[in-house]
């Protein structure tokens, strides 16, 4: 081949058509030479250092490859760690992204005047300066604990530690009110310990799996997805409890297409069959659990007949479904989900889970649930924290008594003008959650805020909530930082190290960073003696046998632990309950005046011409924080309404056209997307993807693309025991038309 | 239904890798091979003297088109300054290449045959209206060929050996009006084109549009009268073409059933019986035949419709064909 | 050597892992890719509708229609039955992008036709193509065909098996676990 071209080189000199030509064939020698642009490089020519993913909070370990110039080539799971098994979900490998995408926030900015949308860029020290004075003015006249801390991911250590320094214990996460907490809530009064994640359910070992509404695949978590996977591969049975076809309720072999709301009901007839029908597992019960009298009583009625006039079920198919589960118990398992805040009973309808999962024999078994161990980190010697005048307990706990943590919606209550002087709450500082697209009903959100002085967001992108702040703070991504190492409760404990892999871009800078210079300017200097985390870490990995040395080296290390994951033989296991037993009638309910056996109470049924508004994720996004990262956008730029096709002709709509959503409220959706047809979702229900619909418009890509259900969410229940935001009784219609703008302000 | 954000531009959802560029190509080449082929085939029946348009004069287009054909293929390449790569290769299982390089020998005598008639031309352009500008052009491009000598030995040496090369030509020329038609039938991906009868069809419609072009351009009724009556036998030869294509895909498998609908109630169907069979097909031959019983048609009708019925069939080929696949979603 | 890659449609939960691994091993541009993710539903609700995924990519068929329309030879056959195009030798004329049924050819908007190579350059270092790396559920299966213990042999022999469009002829080498 060499041989012709030089040759054809030689005739190619002639004439003015020759010279275009030899310059082809010049460049097409020099790209030969420089081949490495066009053939792929192989991992051999590439540089990798650890860390941990931050897409979403599974947090896979991974390795950030890199090529000569420094510059990120791929994402690649570690192979020892237990979430990531040598892969990472479809948002880790597109993590680059997030580094690559030139919409990031760049620059502190402040805005001086609420009243116009202008924000100044300044630096640090202005950005700090200006937030320390604003803190110290709400401490002056209202007290250091009226201010709020909302967080999520990484960012939520480093600014807990910094409020608590400063004497103020009220952090809150929207993982719990408006996400996990029902499970935790419900797990945890049966059987003592919460559930955390990744959930210990024991799915690779499984032989039935049952899931209640949980859409695995779409909810894409890393080792969640393997070990459903691994399941698969035994053959286990899937039983999807589900008003809609979801990528998981495809695999089943049990698909139960459930009225939306009416989940207790079919579980408390699933436990009235594992009880009357006799295949319960007697000798855990007899031997761990406490209340099975009362149980057997309280579902005596509950049949699968009675349950199936409420569901919509066949009865048949309860009955062979509760027999698929009981014969493969203990290894089988209902998994507690993770967004489980729908109707505002949700802890009772976690609790009928446990329940069932007690029934079965799953806690504590090979298949079901097992025990998790960690490697606990200990914490850099600094004083002890101040002790505050009051916390989020005092404003919460005399009503929701089971609040485990604090409550993003309880805090916002306390945000508003009206609340009571000494506990309310006149700062927010949020960090690593686009909060505006996170809770409920608006209306009093935008009251809240308004009642601040101060709102400082810190976050990587200009989200919609940076567009409410006074101080918006550019962090960088995970992949520019050192965070607090990853160690929680798995199969086996290990602890994972995140380290930058690359330069921070633009004057971004992470969390651990800002918390400290902030903590200088309020006179917190003794709760930071160290330099920089670095030191911090490699201090806590010397103290656990390691070295942030070696941890750089392997990314990922596992602790060996003697402590058995699941329930030995005859074991005489105490649970964390007040009888010390597994509560199927639970004792700490009914002191505290909540149900201790759960109850069905039938939920609101839409208008005519309403639709139950379902919501969930895609398996490319995560929330509404990814829609603008390059590679994601690509994979999937907007949603869609699902509509069964029997609905849809009874309005005229068509695969493909372009619908507006109004909810029962009269609230009408910002933009317009394509209505999808299809058999996957009942007629009664409308299904759609959360995380669309931005309008910030700094977000180049994500803009205007599809619709946002949140603000669609206006008719919010709170669960009476641990105050959680039941989100699901919110029903839509179709609008064919470009709305009117009046109606479009929500 | 794609789930992965899959927009490849030119490819999905819609193939359209290939447009205007190709189907102008196409048409060129079936119009250049009926061209050289009537050309060749009259020369060797002797007809020089009574066909002086077609031997003579009218060959001048055929490299002209051809290099524009050829121009419109190489802009529309997305590799283009490796369009050379071409002629670097011969791959025999691949219509590209033998389209590639029957054009490349084709242009010999495509060039050289109007060249040895350069005089004659200017005569015939005199005879027929001497205030006719193309008289200057003509004889400025004699006498410049006059003064090449090495071009003037050339020219020697191809009428020395005319004969033979009207042979090779009227192969040449076959091949090439048939390779537009295989080009598209051997993709067997595009069930719409992968019959084996859109080779003849192509080359019947070429040379077609051929004859319907010379009819024009010429000023002899005997000439136009004998490419009225092989224009009006290609025409029902083409109609039996296209009607037995349908036959086989109707008999074909599900794709190729699939692929008929495009023009049998699909998209294409009004634009390719109205106007390609209708107006470019059926309504000449009737007019050919009214002029031939005697009626007076304007002639310039009859051959626009048909040139115009040719190029709009490689059009709506084009589009229709890559609108037809296996449906592997 | 007979490269060929199994997808098991049971366990693919539609992720698109697959194609943004791949982007990133290959330096795929954005706006293209090299392999995709399909849904087809069946039925209607609730009594029989049915719903898979399947990860779909270029089949590297044994009766390549796309190998042999190249007019340059430089979309040719490399050891183990990959096919590959040499950037070089391509004109971009798009013919090869006519002759797939499957749609797995594109134009790089550096001008040459650019498709999935099975990572070659991975192979060659012993390890499997990106996408089979990644994906969570593991439903992508490589190897040898050639060798009756290779897992994607192994995968065909013990579960039945579909191919896309075999009617076209085109003896395509990825084959759709059902």
């Amino acid at each position: 081949m060499k041989t012709t071209r030089r040759q054809f080189i030689k005739i190619a000199g002639m004439g003015t058509a020759g010279v275009a030509v030899a310059g082809s064939v010049l460049g097409s020698v020099q790209k030969a030479a420089e081949r490495s642009i066009s053939t792929p490089s192989t991992d051999s020519e590439l540089f990798r250092t650890p860390t941990y993913c931050e897409v979403c909070f599974w947090k896979c370990a991974a390795w950030v490859y890199k090529d000569k110039e420094g510059n990120i080539q791929k994402l690649i799971g570690n192979a020892t760690d237990q979430h990531a098994r040598g892969k990472l979900c479809p948002r880790g490998t597109g993590g680059l992204g997030m580094y690559y995408d030139n919409d990031r926030l760049k620059k502190p900015l402040i805005r001086r005047n609420r009243d116009d949308d202008h924000y100044e860029e300044v630096s640090w020290d202005v950005a700090l300066d200006f937030i320390a004075k604003k803190m110290k003015g709400i401490k002056k006249d209202w007290g250091k604990e009226n201010m709020a801390l909302f967080v999520h991911g990484s960012p939520a250590k480093h600014f807990e530690y910094l409020f608590k320094a400063y004497g103020n214990e009220n952090h809150s996460e929207p993982a719990y009110a408006q996400c996990a907490g029902p499970r935790e809530a419900g797990f945890f009064a049966t059987f003592g310990s919460g559930v955390g994640s990744p959930e210990p359910a024991d799915m690779q070992n499984s032989k039935c799996i049952i899931f209640i509404g949980n859409h695995v695949g779409e909810n894409m978590h890393n080792s969640y997805v393997q070990e459903l996977s691994l399941a698969i591969d035994n053959d286990a049975d899937i039983i999807v409890v589900d008003p809609r076809l979801s990528t998981v309720a495809a695999k089943a072999t049990h698909w139960l297409p459930i009225k939306p709301g009416t989940d207790i009901a079919l579980l408390l007839a699933w436990m009235h069959v594992l009880i009357y029908d006799n295949i319960y597992d007697k000798e855990y019960i007899d031997k761990y659990a406490f209340g099975f009298e009362e149980l057997k009583a309280h579902v005596a009625n509950y049949t699968p007949e009675w349950a199936s006039g409420i569901t919509t079920i066949d009865p048949e198919l309860i009955r062979k479904s509760a027999h698929t589960m009981a014969a493969a118990a203990p290894a089988a398992v209902i998994h507690p989900g993770r967004h489980t805040t729908w109707y505002g009973d949700d802890t009772q309808r976690e609790r009928s889970m446990a329940i069932i999962n007690a029934l079965l024999g799953a806690f504590g078994r090979k298949g079901g649930m097992y025990m998790g161990v960690k490697q606990k980190l200990p914490n850099y010697p600094v004083p002890e924290f101040p002790e505050p005048k009051w916390t989020w307990k005092d404003i919460t706990l005399d009503k929701y008594k089971n609040a485990a943590v604090g409550l993003t919606n309880v805090l916002i209550d306390a945000s508003l003008p009206e609340y009571p002087k000494e506990h309310q709450i006149k700062g927010w500082f949020i960090a690593g959650t686009s909060f505006i697209n996170t809770i409920p009903d608006r209306k009093k959100m935008f009251k809240a805020m308004d009642n601040q002085e101060l709102i400082v967001v810190v976050d990587t992108m200009p989200m919609e909530m940076t567009g409410y702040a006074d101080v918006v703070l550019p962090e960088s991504t995970y992949l520019e930082r050192y965070d607090y190492a990853r160690g929680g409760k798995n199969r086996v404990a290990q602890v994972a190290l995140r380290m930058p892999a690359v330069e921070a871009k633009y004057d971004t800078k992470p969390s651990w960073w800002i918390a400290k210079e902030l903590g200088n300017r309020l006179g917190l200097k003794k709760y930071y003696p160290w330099k920089d985390l670095e030191e911090v870490l490699d201090w806590q990995f010397q103290k656990i046998g390691t070295s942030l040395e070696e941890m750089k080296r392997i990314g990922v290390k596992t602790f060996e632990s003697d402590e058995s994951i699941y329930l030995l033989p005859g074991e005489d296991f105490e649970f964390n309950t007040n009888t010390g037993k597994i509560e199927l009638y639970s004792t700490d309910f009914a002191e505290k005046g909540y149900d201790p056996l759960p109850k069905f109470t039938r939920h609101e049924s839409p208008d005519p011409g309403f639709y139950h508004l379902v919501y969930g994720r895609a398996p490319m996004h995560t929330f509404g924080r990814t829609q603008n990262n390059p590679y994601l956008y690509e994979l999937r730029k907007t949603n869609d309404v699902w509509i069964n096709p029997r609905t849809a002709k009874l309005w005229g709509i068509e695969n493909g056209m372009d619908i507006w959503l109004k909810n029962q409220d009269g609230i009408v959706s910002e933009f317009s997307t394509k209505a999808r047809l299809t058999e996957r979702i009942r007629p009664d229900s409308i299904y759609m993807v959360h995380g669309f619909g931005h309008t910030s418009k700094k977000l180049t890509r994500a803009y205007g693309k599809g619709i946002n259900d949140l603000p669609l969410i206006t008719k919010v229940k709170i669960d009476p025991i641990m105050g959680g935001t039941g989100m699901r009784n919110n029903f839509v219609t179709f609008l064919l038309e470009k709305p009117k703008k009046e109606e479009v302000k929500s | 239904m794609n789930v992965s954000g899959r927009v490849i531009p030119h490819v999905y959802p819609h193939l359209e890798i290939w447009g205007s560029a190709i189907a102008i190509y196409l048409f060129i080449g079936g119009l250049a091979a009926g061209l050289l082929f009537f050309a060749n085939f009259f020369y060797l029946s002797g007809k020089q003297n009574s066909m002086p348009m077609t031997i003579k004069v009218a060959p001048i287009i055929t490299p002209i088109i051809i290099s524009l054909g050829l121009i419109l293929l190489v802009f529309d390449l997305h590799h283009k300054l490796y369009f050379w790569q071409l002629l670097l290769h011969i791959k025999m299982r691949s219509p590209m290449s033998w389209g590639a390089w029957t054009l490349s020998v084709i242009m010999i005598p495509a060039i050289l045959w109007p060249l040895t008639y350069l005089e004659d031309t200017i005569d015939y352009l005199k005879k027929r209206n001497d205030k006719c500008k193309l008289i200057g052009l003509f004889t400025w491009a004699n006498n410049l060929v006059n003064k090449i000598k090495p071009l003037v030995l050339l020219l020697n040496f191809f009428n020395k050996y005319k004969k033979l090369a009207a042979y090779l030509t009227i192969y040449l020329s076959i091949i090439l009006g048939v390779y537009t038609g295989i080009l598209l039938s051997a993709f067997n991906a595009r069930p719409l084109w992968n019959t084996s009868i859109l080779g003849p069809l192509f080359l019947t419609s070429g040379v077609s549009t051929a004859a319907a072009l010379l009819m024009w351009l010429s000023n002899n009724p005997l000439e136009r009268k004998l490419y009225s009556k092989i224009d009006l036998f290609l025409i029902a030869i083409e109609l039996f073409f296209i009607i037995h294509m349908f036959m086989g895909m109707q008999a074909g498998g599900n794709a190729q059933v699939e692929a008929a609908q495009l023009f049998l109630g699909g998209p294409f169907t009004a634009s390719f019986w109205v106007l390609v069979v209708g107006l470019g097909l059926v309504i000449p031959a009737t007019l050919e035949i009214l002029e031939l019983s005697g009626f007076h048609v304007p002639i310039g009708i009859i051959s626009f419709l048909i040139l115009f019925g040719g190029l709009l069939f490689r059009f709506i080929m084009i589009y229709a064909g890559q609108a037809s696949s296996f449906h592997v979603l | 050597m007979r490269y060929a890659m199994a997808m098991d449609t049971r366990k693919c939960v539609g992720c698109s892992d697959c194609v943004v691994a791949c982007q990133t091993e290959n330096n795929v541009p954005l706006g293209y890719c090299r392999d995709w993710v399909v849904e087809t539903v069946k039925g209607s609700y609730p009594e029989t509708v049915k719903m898979h995924f399947a990860s779909e990519r270029c089949m590297q068929c044994d009766n390549t229609p796309c190998v042999r329309t190249c007019p340059t030879g430089a979309s040719h056959i490399i050891e183990g039955g990959i096919v590959k195009v040499t950037h070089d030798e391509c004109i971009g004329c798009g013919a090869c992008i006519e002759a797939c049924p499957y749609g797995a050819r594109y134009v790089h908007p550096d001008g040459y036709i650019d498709k999935c190579t099975f990572c070659d350059h991975r192979l060659e270092q012993g390890m499997n193509p990106a996408c089979v790396d990644v994906c969570p559920t593991s439903c992508l299966i490589f190897g040898d065909l050639d060798d009756p213990r290779s897992p994607v042999s192994k995968a065909l022999q013990e579960k039945d098996w579909y191919v896309l469009a075999p009617e076209a002829g085109t003896n395509p080498q990825l084959y759709f676990l059902k």
